[in-house]
């Protein structure tokens, strides 16, 4: 028995952050989220994909690794301690899950494997399936697609979409289609990239075993609400760490104010509240592939629990840093901000406990 | 990770299994001492709780690790056995062996520091269930602040004279014995003044005064010494070292307060009965509000639960960081636990404020019950702040507060 990491795991994820923390530095940050950069994002994308990002998830016989959930969610937590500004969730978890069990073999051979080289990199709109907001919804008719997806991940530098409707169909969208209109967003969090997605009568391709299943797209969920909690996981260690070292070497009062217990306590809650979502991230990844009872119950509680951990963390982390906490100069903000989107996308806590609620009766 | 135990461990459970069948429905003769202790069944053998101890300890589902010549099984240390016991008894409803300050802490310590006669003389009749201890550390003036403990010991001649008061002494009234922190050289800096002493409760000069707790329950007592004296040998470790000899058992104490497995078997028991009563004629499980917080509490019961496997891993495969998974275990578990117990009595409204014999109570009004001792557990045995103070200081390096004079 043994529960945690393996030295791969352990050894890749290392290799993540110490990337990030060469390259995905604080002024780096502050130039790609400005936009003054519009480059560097592509290049430190283009690092991890030389660590191997894209094919942790594919099999083998399509060029991947065929790894686990859980060296994935390793990857996330690294993605998310150093605010990755680059993308990861849609493209190489959701999309190739989807795909894997909602395609045919040709088109998990033509697909997956393009993944793998890098040729094609997928964005990935389910929103709708999870909760339609107002009007937005996409219909199927006649070979086409028609409606908004309001949230898409990842679409920037997209050559495929991956959208869905009511039902838990998924389509593969050609993402130059002129068929198809790709409005920008802006959230707080500018490390990653969000869009509304138009189409009008846009010709699509169905993957075939979502015609008659809700499975697949639930898979491709399940798994993106785990990759969330662990970035909410490793940016909540990030703003920890920084409250803590700030704590030390801030002096008020003739003391550090760490001494004060009022201070000192919120970092033990912190710490707290954080150590055993650790365990959680860990095992809901692992129960997705090898504990299908329990994985559907452990992704739900999962995204809930660590998006409402992280929620309170990335609060008492900033009140630690007194005023500096506030400023956009000390850059706190870019991982308060990473765990607020992190908590509302593929649904909020309330959405995902009442879904856990329904896994169980 | 890999959750499997490994195929030798399948026939123990098997194992396990099956003595759990043969005692199904075991109920016990003279009832129970200690509160949330099992007092059995019912259809099923009936015996006395020291019976129970001793068929437990001679099939290893107890004190499996403590050598035979001191009343245990005498078998190797296997903490995933040691799991699938717990387990197993748990879903079967079988009752465990008696806790209590003797077996969870007094064992451990004279196992570890002890002399050959201290072992042979108090391990097995203590395990046995025989023999009861109480913990003699609080006093009025020493709380949270243990170390500044004031009940005296002299040694005159080849006996300690005891005089002081201790408080918040479980179980003293049952108790044959009692493990003691107790000044012994006035003149020694605060924590390296205290002795551990070994005090037989009927000795002259022991007064106990009941202490009426919150749940209704005389749970606690007073334990005034008035000139007790007891034989120079009842000592372990040496004298002014009983701070650390103390410390070995707290640890222990803390981690086992509030195991995640009980606190989902509570979480059951409220969905269960969230399916059964109703509210303007609908379950409370179909009001939405009442449904997120027990999804809420849900969560975060499996989050512990996850991480008591991590920390289980942790003393199968030594060199895993748990330092701070470790700490935290006394100020989440009893909190949760809480949370929970308090979540039950919201869900009922009124009927969750029935207590006692009243009618209409659920549960034997265990909610309100456990809500209120939970509150103990977690002002006891290092209150909530304590445990925040030892988190951030030991656990994250952070500074401590600067000391004041005199104190």
């Amino acid at each position: 028995m043994y529960f945690g990491l393996s030295e791969e795991q352990s050894f890749f994820q290392d290799n993540v952050k110490k990337y990030l923390e060469e390259h995905a530095t604080i002024d780096n940050i502050k130039h790609i989220t400005s936009g003054d950069e519009k480059n560097l994002s592509e290049e430190i994308h283009q690092g991890l994909l030389n660590l191997g990002i894209n094919g942790l998830l594919i099999p083998e016989e399509f060029g991947g690794l065929g790894l686990d959930l859980l060296f994935a969610a390793v990857v996330s937590e690294a993605l998310g301690g150093g605010v990755g500004p680059t993308p990861f969730i849609a493209p190489y978890v959701m999309a190739p899950i989807a795909i894997m069990h909602a395609g045919t073999k040709s088109q998990q051979e033509n697909y997956l494997s393009k993944i793998a080289t890098n040729e094609f990199r997928f964005g990935v709109g389910f929103s709708e399936f999870i909760g339609k907001r107002n009007d937005a919804g996409i219909t199927f008719s006649d070979n086409a697609l028609n409606g908004r997806a309001m949230f898409v991940l990842d679409v920037n530098d997209a050559t495929h979409l991956l959208l869905a409707d009511e039902k838990g169909q998924i389509f593969v969208v050609d993402a130059k289609s002129s068929n198809l209109e790709i409005v920008q967003l802006t959230t707080v969090d500018k490390t990653r990239q969000y869009s509304e997605v138009i189409c009008t009568n846009l010709e699509v391709e169905l993957l075939e075993n979502s015609s008659d299943s809700i499975e697949p797209i639930k898979q491709a969920i399940d798994a993106g609400r785990i990759m969330l909690a662990a970035d909410s996981l490793g940016a909540s260690q990030t703003m920890i760490d920084k409250a803590v070292d700030y704590a030390k070497e801030r002096k008020q009062f003739g003391r550090a104010i760490g001494s004060f217990q009022a201070v000192k306590h919120m970092c033990a809650e912190m710490a707290a509240d954080l150590e055993p979502c650790y365990a959680l991230v860990w095992h809901a990844a692992h129960c997705h592939d090898h504990s299908p009872d329990e994985a559907r119950l452990m992704a739900c509680h999962t995204k809930a629990h660590v998006s409402e951990m992280s929620k309170g963390i990335a609060k008492k982390a900033t009140e630690v840093h007194g005023g500096m906490g506030f400023t956009d100069l000390l850059g706190l903000h870019y991982w308060f901000k990473r765990i607020g989107l992190n908590r509302q996308i593929l649904g909020s806590p309330e959405l995902v406990r009442e879904e856990a609620y329904k896994t169980q009766v | 990770m890999d959750l499997e135990y490994g195929p030798e461990y399948q026939d123990f459970t098997k194992e396990v299994q099956d003595f759990c069948k043969k005692y199904k429905g075991i109920s016990f003769t003279g009832g129970s001492n200690t509160p949330l202790a099992s007092s059995g069944g019912s259809g099923g053998p009936e015996m006395s709780r020291s019976e129970w101890q001793k068929i437990l300890i001679e099939n290893g589902y107890f004190a499996r690790s403590v050598p035979k010549e001191y009343g245990g099984y005498g078998g190797e240390v296997d903490i995933l056995k040691n799991r699938i016991i717990a387990s197993e008894f748990s879903k079967s409803k079988t009752p465990g062996p008696m806790g209590g300050q003797g077996i969870d802490m007094l064992v451990p310590t004279l196992l570890e520091m002890g002399t050959e006669e201290q072992k042979q003389t108090y391990i097995k009749p203590t395990l046995h269930g025989e023999m009861i201890w109480c913990q003699g550390y609080s006093e009025p003036n020493a709380g949270s602040d243990l170390a500044s403990l004031q009940t005296k010991g002299e040694l005159i001649g080849d006996e300690w004279v005891i005089n002081g008061q201790k408080i918040w002494t479980s179980t003293a009234q049952y108790s044959q014995m009692c493990f003691c922190l107790v000044r012994t050289e006035p003149d020694a800096p605060k924590h390296a003044g205290i002795s551990y002493l070994l005090i037989p409760m009927d000795t002259p000069g022991i007064e106990i005064r009941p202490l009426v707790d919150m749940t209704l329950n005389a749970g606690f007592n007073e334990v005034f010494f008035t000139d007790v004296k007891i034989p120079a040998t009842n000592i372990v470790g040496k004298r002014g070292e009983g701070w650390a000899v103390a410390n070995a058992t707290l640890g222990h104490e803390r981690g086992s307060l509030a195991p995640p497995d009980a606190t989902m078997n509570r979480v059951n028991m409220l969905m269960h009965l969230m399916e059964k009563e109703t509210l303007d004629g609908k379950p409370l499980i179909e009001h939405p509000i009442y449904r997120d917080r027990l999804m809420q509490i849900q969560g975060k019961v499996l989050a512990q639960q996850s991480h008591a496997l991590r920390l289980l891993s942790a003393k199968l495969n030594p060199g895993a960081d748990v330092k701070i998974g470790k700490m935290i275990q006394k100020l989440i578990g009893t909190e949760l636990r809480h949370e929970l117990e308090g979540l039950a009595i919201d869900v009922m409204g009124e009927i969750g404020t029935l207590y006692e014999d009243s009618p209409h109570l659920r549960n034997d009004g265990t909610w309100q019950f456990i809500y209120m001792y939970f509150l103990g557990l977690i002002i006891g045995g290092g209150t909530s702040q304590i445990q925040k103070n030892i988190i951030a200081e030991r656990g994250l390096g952070m500074p401590k507060e600067p000391k004041v004079e005199g104190a």
